[in-house]
């Protein structure tokens, strides 16, 4: 029996759900945006508390993820099924290399007493409180996306294990693929916009 | 036995990695003009070097240069509303007392 997979539906409906993670997140950037433009001198004090280094580390972790990605598909294409399961694994270890990075800045930070709703957050001007309410709440949700993408990830290299993701019918990889990439486009911006501006 | 008729743009390594060198070259000098102070600017500088970094994912490691002109255009709609949505707070904002 021949079944005939529809790519461009399979692709378009992922496309319309990556749409509304745009608007999810978006929403959240126009919150960022409005009051970084009400509170300036406390976002820039606040955003120098941030480890630049750290983040700019993350930042090439998360863009050689998004890259070994698009090799492992490019891999699958062209038949070389080992190499694309290599490359998977490769972009897995980014992922949990960015979450192990991601844990050790959260945990820096609370140490010190800065978390939503701590005492020592609320005794300080509204912008700052404002500032790490948005950094945790981004990064948290920015977070729990790379967790998922890895379990998506994950799922398509048992796929390809079990013969059912193949050179002929990738699809999912490439849906996969176009979710992982997603995630590293929000932190393109959230990059910046907390560690950068100030 | 599942087949599909469609025709698939395969990005070449070579291609893959040039965009990899790419955003970690825009990565460094985003991070290099952050230490200069524009004023303004610095956000401005920091969202047009974010948006290059994001077109090159979406255009080469999303294949959307290689898709239907469908896929492009509901891309670009989505985008557009986003800037509406992020404009127009913006007209607000900037005219209040």
């Amino acid at each position: 029996m021949t079944v005939v997979k529809d790519y461009t539906g399979a692709k378009l409906g992922m496309w319309l759900f990556l749409f509304t993670e745009i608007l999810l997140f978006g929403g959240l950037f126009l919150l960022y945006a409005a009051y970084l433009h009400r509170y300036p001198a406390d976002f820039h004090l606040a955003g120098k508390e941030l480890n630049v280094v750290l983040g700019a580390t993350n930042t090439v972790v998360l863009i050689s993820s998004s890259w070994l990605m698009a090799l492992s598909i490019s891999a699958l294409q062209q038949g070389r099924v080992e190499q694309s399961k290599k490359l998977l694994l490769g972009t897995l270890a980014c992922a949990g290399m960015f979450l192990v990075i991601k844990y050790f800045e959260w945990s820096a930070k609370i140490h010190h007493g800065i978390y939503p709703d701590s005492p020592e957050l609320l005794a300080r001007p509204a912008g700052e409180v404002m500032f790490f309410g948005l950094y945790y709440l981004m990064t948290g949700l920015h977070g729990l996306h790379v967790i998922l993408g890895g379990g998506v990830i994950t799922y398509a290299y048992v796929l390809i294990l079990k013969g059912r993701v193949t050179p002929q019918d990738f699809v999912f990889l490439e849906n996969a693929g176009l979710y992982w990439h997603l995630v590293d486009l929000v932190w393109i911006y959230l990059f910046p916009l907390f560690y950068l501006i100030a | 036995m599942t087949e599909h008729h469609e025709e698939h743009h395969t990005v070449t390594y070579k291609l893959n990695s040039i965009i990899w060198g790419l955003l970690l070259v825009l990565t460094a000098i985003t991070v290099a003009a952050a230490q200069f102070d524009f004023g303004f600017l610095n956000v401005v500088v920091a969202m047009t070097i974010a948006t290059t970094k994001a077109g090159l994912v979406i255009l080469f490691f999303m294949h959307l240069k290689y898709e239907k002109p469908l896929f492009k255009i509901i891309v670009f709609i989505t985008f557009l509303l986003l800037a509406i949505a992020i404009g127009f707070t913006f007209f607000d904002l900037a005219y209040r007392n």
